[in-house]
């Protein structure tokens, strides 16, 4: 593993009485896609919440480049070169296409570098350029995916932290959303990702872990894991 | 009286009440919680006022003065209340809050009468006398004026929202504060922002009130504080050009429903008959979107 971008350590998470974490720890090097998969309801979403500073641990850290951010807050954790792509992608419906990629920028003030990932962002989605000016809600499933990563790139992060992209979309989608996943490593970027579809997660990343009821129970190499037994009966279908 | 100087001075208390509106409107599309005290704001401007007033001794310097006092002044309380009485109670249940609210106004309101009495004082000072004709129908000047405010001021607030990057924080905040938080968004200090803004519309409904001839007493804000509230709420609350809309038209009502003789004494009614008909016909009023579900 190359050097490490974020190491997590022994995560307790509470929801009120109701334990959602215990114990976990992983860690993601500079340069890596590193999955975490698993059931519905496993904790995958409350373990990126936890690593962007939505909510915080009852006990164990988060480190983003040696510093600690455990009880740092979510909109200044942003600033420190990490982006979240949310579960059910969370756009702003209301306001237009362009709004919304410039809410990703909102922690900068390097007006030219924002100019040049605005249009790096219409390249790589000419759809979010066409539609520019529409209201981000009148945008189909599809593209409002693309516009929530588009958003979380003009963050101009290192390490992007994505909560499953896939969901809801049709297969072609699916297929070009892992593409891009693909494209921001070629970009430089560190990818954290959580998907059901573990198939595709693996498929793409270089390390995973598998999460069950609040912990880990699996981990290793992307590939060894999509052919390991256990992980093939219970989460590849096969 | 005709009908349509009837409509004009409806015109003025409805913008008065629209100003007012935009305070509750907005702070409960970013905040999320009902701010029973924002009337009480509107007093604290006043009383603000008649210190200045006190205090400066040439005319025009006082009102000028008097009016900068009651935007600092009331913005200051307005986000003191917002950090010290709300903050601690973010994520709370919504009913702790509106309870907290209630007991913030009537925290100004006893505030203000031990520091200044119970009698009621009239700020002759601000007042704006005269009217011109036009033809036969007389406008006052103090209409004029509030709606050249009004407008100014929609017209900025407007402004700053669609184009300034704080703007635009304020809708992201206010339709999802998890993502905006995502986006780097203090939505804190967002929050804070808020109740300046709304603070200093009600120092400038206070000066309008005062400058229309109310008289200033601990209860200044609170009944104009509620029909403000109704009009939020008839043109969708968190809506702003709901409240604006809303303000207008219960400004408006009142004023036609006062020169009806048969109507006049039951004008509060009235207004407040129309707003349970509006909330049965729209229940999420004139401009207000109709809630979606979360998923
Ligand atoms: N806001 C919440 N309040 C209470 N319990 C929650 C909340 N969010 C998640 N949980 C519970 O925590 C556990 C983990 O949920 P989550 O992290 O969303 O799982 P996943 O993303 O893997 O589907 C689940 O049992 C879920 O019911
Ligand atoms: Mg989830």
């Amino acid at each position: 593993m190359a050097e490490t971008l974020l190491k997590v350590e022994d995560l307790h998470v509470y929801y009120g009485i109701i334990q959602a974490l215990k114990g976990i720890s992983f860690e993601v090097g500079r340069g890596e896609i590193v999955s975490l998969i698993g059931a519905n309801g496993a904790g995958k979403t409350t373990t990126l919440h936890t690593v962007t500073g939505l909510i915080h641990p009852k006990q164990g850290s988060v480190v983003y480049k040696g510093e600690e951010i455990t009880r740092i807050p979510a909109h200044r954790i942003v600033s420190m070169g990490m982006a979240h792509v949310p579960e059910g992608r969370r756009i702003f419906q209301g306001l237009s296409v362009y709004d919304n990629l410039l809410l990703g920028a909102y922690s900068r003030s390097d007006k030219d570098g924002i100019k040049r990932d605005m249009e790096t962002v219409f390249e790589q989605f000419p759809r979010l350029a066409e539609r520019r000016s529409q209201l981000a809600g009148t945008l189909s499933g599809g593209e409002q995916q693309m516009l929530a990563m588009g958003r979380a790139l003009l963050a101009s992060p290192e390490l992007i932290v994505m909560d499953e992209p896939s969901m809801g979309l049709s297969p072609l989608l699916v297929g070009e959303v892992f593409e891009i996943i693909r494209s921001f490593r070629e970009a430089g970027k560190t990818v954290l990702l959580v998907e059901q579809n573990a198939k595709k997660a693996l498929s793409v990343s270089d390390r995973a872990y598998v999460l069950e009821n609040g912990a880990i129970t699996m981990s290793g190499n992307a590939a060894d894991l999509a052919a390991d037994d256990r992980v093939r009966k219970a989460y590849l279908g096969a | 009286m005709n009908f349509l100087s009837v409509l004009i001075s409806g015109l003025g208390a409805g913008a008065t009440y629209a100003i007012i509106a935009i305070g509750y409107t907005m702070v409960y599309g970013i905040a999320k919680m009902l701010n029973f005290a924002h009337g009480d704001i509107i007093m604290v401007g006043g009383y603000a006022m008649f210190v200045t007033l006190a205090l400066v001794g040439h005319p025009v310097a006082a009102v000028a003065a008097a009016i900068l006092a009651a935007v600092l002044v009331c913005v200051l309380m307005g986000v003191s209340v917002e950090r010290f009485a709300y903050k601690p109670l973010r994520g709370a249940s919504p009913l702790a809050v509106l309870i907290t609210a209630i007991g913030v106004s009537y925290l100004l309101q006893s505030l203000a009468q031990i520091i200044f009495g119970s009698a009621s004082k009239m700020l002759s000072g601000l007042q704006i006398a005269g009217h011109v004709m036009l033809g036969t129908l007389r406008i006052n000047y103090v209409t004029l004026v509030t709606l050249a405010v009004t407008v100014v001021l929609m017209v900025a607030l407007t402004l700053f929202i669609k184009y300034s990057k704080t703007g635009r924080a304020m809708v992201a905040v206010s339709e999802d504060r998890d993502a905006a938080l995502l986006m780097g968004i203090n939505t804190n200090a967002i929050i804070a922002i808020t109740f300046a803004i709304g603070s200093a519309l009600a120092a400038i409904a206070a000066y309008l009130m005062l400058a229309k001839g109310a008289s200033l007493a601990n209860t200044l804000g609170a009944m104009p504080g509620i029909k403000a509230f109704t009009a939020a709420v008839i043109g969708g609350i968190g809506s702003l050009p709901g409240a604006v809309l809303g303000g207008i038209l219960l400004g408006v009502v009142e004023s036609l429903s006062y020169s009806i003789p048969a109507l006049a004494p039951f004008t509060d009614a009235v207004e407040f008959g129309i707003l349970i008909v509006i909330l049965l016909v729209k229940p999420a009023g004139l401009l207000g979107k109709a809630r979606r579900e979360k998923v």
